[in-house]
């Protein structure tokens, strides 16, 4: 899609916009920060970059109470911080440090906040379907009102868990709602090469669970899509949303992406959905300076985070020994 | 005392801590109509067909259902039929289940026991009969469990659901209609503490599961032969009994340990090499292992008998054990 102008948008919620602007932003800055710390050895691990996804991430997590659940992928960093999680034991966790919101046992592809119902990221493609079904389900059980929003991406629907978690999902009246974000690739395989049928929606439908396709990078399209199917599945009745996105930068912050032409990425830019977003709040009438100043406040943010998560100690190395489990714990017997 | 076999003990302990504890619930193919051993019978009646749920085929996705159920704070019992079938489920097992905890840095418990019933059953071939739990031992943050007896099947089963740790609960098929005697009072096992079946001073016969019965009853075939046989039912396999096993082996000096399960890489090799490393001085004979060939199981019963660890087989590596100098 071009850049230009673009319409404005009559009755628009300035604020929430606004706010997902923010943290459309803070993910970016996020992302960078992080890929840069990477280059340095900061991050230890793998990180698998969300640049260009944001629009998902803010906008569904935007529309869910604190206490509502999330389970999200190796490409994670950006839900989690959406659903709430602060930026220093998140860049903590993935340089590996003493106040990790894992306490450095995990790293990026196991990131989680459980305190902002963040369940957890998830090193193996699909695992996250089952469990987010099961969370739904304990929901149900127990009666609550909390709705369960399970991220994945188009590679994940390849996956048995796809069908089995929706069918789940389906039989029982789970409240939760899927979310795929199609960004097109598999890892590094153009996922259309490897995918039979009509894809996600197809076959969402065809195992009973209504779907709806957007374009992922258009907030607008995203925010109107989650609120509204956050809530259909708040009452029981589980819901599948397609976002098409694109992967800005490589499947790893190492993947430099050769197997895509250049001119596509180019294309793909022009299409950023922060750039999105700016133009449409500016176009409402908010400053270019404002926006411009928002941005700023989360790269110093992200920064600051880079910086502090830089100066802190690695785990007390007894850490490696806790939280094995509580019957057998190998802290108790030489084993 | 009450007489329950041993498929009625662990329907007690559930029925019982279902009453104890509204968030527990149980979860598996055909658990509405008593499962696939009628092993939940009347319970759907009694609790509800929420409780006692019904699952589509869908292993993988009835155990990760259950690690997010039981992140989010009730205690799911999952049914997976046989454990053959629990292998459709590993990745939800080993690397969610098993990692949760640790992985998230200690935010999360998964509480849930799964029910993997093991063993030899009524020619049910290479799919339906395999003892795998030395898989699961071997796993970091699960919990093994494999009751002998009605008793512990009640007891044990009791405690798997109280323990905040993911349990993998093996009961063996072939001891379904065994008959014992069960407390009235309830009891709850302390998991981790083995149980001596009989006392002896000449061999040290280790066991668990149905291979504790055989063992019993070489023990008994062996003392009309002079040979005085300890037997130890482990109860459980991680965490295992270690001092126990460590204290008969000081006394007897000889060491066999009895599977049901293949030999190499099971878990008797743990409990041999534990007692080879720690007692090494002090054993009178070299340790020894009884378990199946490395061959799957078969269906025609000459065939599967090969795989089967007898009585007369126990009885003769015991005796042999004593006849090595001492």
């Amino acid at each position: 899609m071009p850049s230009g102008d673009v319409p404005a948008v009559s009755n628009l919620d300035v604020e929430r916009f606004r706010e997902r602007f923010r943290q459309m932003c803070r993910i970016r800055e996020f992302e960078k920060q992080a890929i840069a710390a990477a280059e340095q050895n900061l991050v230890l691990g793998a990180i698998h970059p969300s640049i260009g996804q944001e629009a998902v991430a803010a906008g569904v997590c935007g529309n869910l109470r604190r206490s509502d659940i999330i389970l999200s992928t190796h490409r994670g960093h950006g839900h989690t911080m959406a659903k709430g999680a602060e930026p220093l034991p998140m860049m903590r966790e993935l340089f590996g440090r003493d106040g990790g919101y894992c306490q450095g046992k995990g790293g990026s592809m196991h990131i989680a906040d459980f305190a902002v119902g963040m369940l957890g990221a998830n090193g193996v493609v699909a695992a996250n379907i089952n469990i987010a079904a099961g969370a739904a389900h304990a929901i149900k059980l127990k009666r609550e009102d909390g709705v369960v929003v399970c991220f994945f991406g188009d590679g994940a629907i390849n996956r048995g868990p796809f069908l089995e978690g929706l069918n789940w999902a389906g039989v029982f009246g789970l409240p939760i709602l899927f979310v795929c974000e199609d960004n097109g690739f598999a890892a590094t395989t153009r996922t259309a090469a490897m995918t039979s049928g009509a894809g996600p929606a197809a076959r969402a439908e065809a195992l009973g669970i209504p779907a709806r396709e957007i374009d992922g990078n258009d907030i607008l399209a995203v925010e109107e899509a989650a609120r509204e199917l956050i809530e259909t599945a708040r009452g029981g009745k589980p819901r599948f949303l397609v976002a098409r996105t694109y992967r800005l930068t490589g499947h790893t912050s190492a993947d430099a992406a050769p197997y895509r032409p250049a001119a596509e990425v180019e294309e793909r830019w022009l299409n950023d959905p922060i750039e999105s977003c700016r133009r449409l709040l500016e176009a409402a009438g908010v400053p270019a300076a404002e926006l411009t100043a928002v941005y700023e406040a989360a790269a110093h943010e992200m920064r600051e985070a880079c910086e502090q998560a830089a100066a802190t100690g690695w785990p007390d190395e007894a850490l490696a020994y806790a939280d094995v489990q509580d019957v057998g714990d190998p802290r108790k017997g030489a084993f | 005392m009450a007489r329950l076999t041993y498929l009625e003990a662990g329907k007690l302990a559930l029925a019982e801590e279902m009453r104890r504890d509204p968030l527990v619930w149980a979860v598996g193919e055909d658990l509405g109509r008593g499962g696939v051993f009628g092993q939940y019978k009347g319970l759907a009646e009694e609790f509800g067909s929420d409780r006692i749920s019904d699952a589509p085929i869908s292993e993988s996705c009835i155990m990760g259902a259950a690690v997010g159920a039981a992140m989010m704070g009730t205690r799911p019992v999952v049914e997976m039929r046989f454990s053959d079938f629990a292998l459709c489920a590993v990745d939800e097992l080993v690397n969610q289940a098993a990692k949760a905890r640790y992985m998230f840095g200690g935010q999360t418990r998964v509480p849930l026991v799964v029910r993997e019933p093991i063993g030899i059953w009524r020619s049910s071939a290479a799919q339906h009969s395999q003892s795998l739990e030395a898989w699961y031992a071997h796993i970091p943050g699960l919990v093994v469990v494999t009751p002998a007896t009605p008793a512990d099947n009640r007891a044990l089963l009791k405690a798997a659901i109280r323990c905040d740790d993911p349990v993998v609960y093996m009961e063996h098929k072939g001891l379904w209609p065994l008959e014992g005697e069960v407390p009235e009072a309830e009891e709850v096992a302390e998991i981790g503490k083995a149980r001596t079946v009989r006392e002896g001073r000449d061999v040290t016969i280790v066991a668990w599961s149905a291979a504790v019965h055989t063992a019993e009853a070489a023990a008994r075939s062996l003392a009309g032969q002079g040979v005085e046989a300890e037997v130890i039912d482990l109860r459980t396999l991680w965490p295992w009994d270690r001092e126990a096993v460590l204290a008969s082996v000081e006394r007897t000096g000889r060491l066999l340990v009895v599977q049901e399960a293949v030999s190499v890489a099971g878990f008797g090799a743990e409990v041999a090499a534990t007692v080879a490393e720690a007692l090494h001085g002090a054993l009178k004979a070299p340790v020894r292992r009884l378990g199946a060939p490395r061959i799957p199981i078969s269906y025609a019963p000459p065939l599967e008998d090969r795989v089967r660890v007898t009585e007369e087989a126990v009885a003769a590596a015991a005796r042999g054990l004593t006849a090595a100098a001492a």
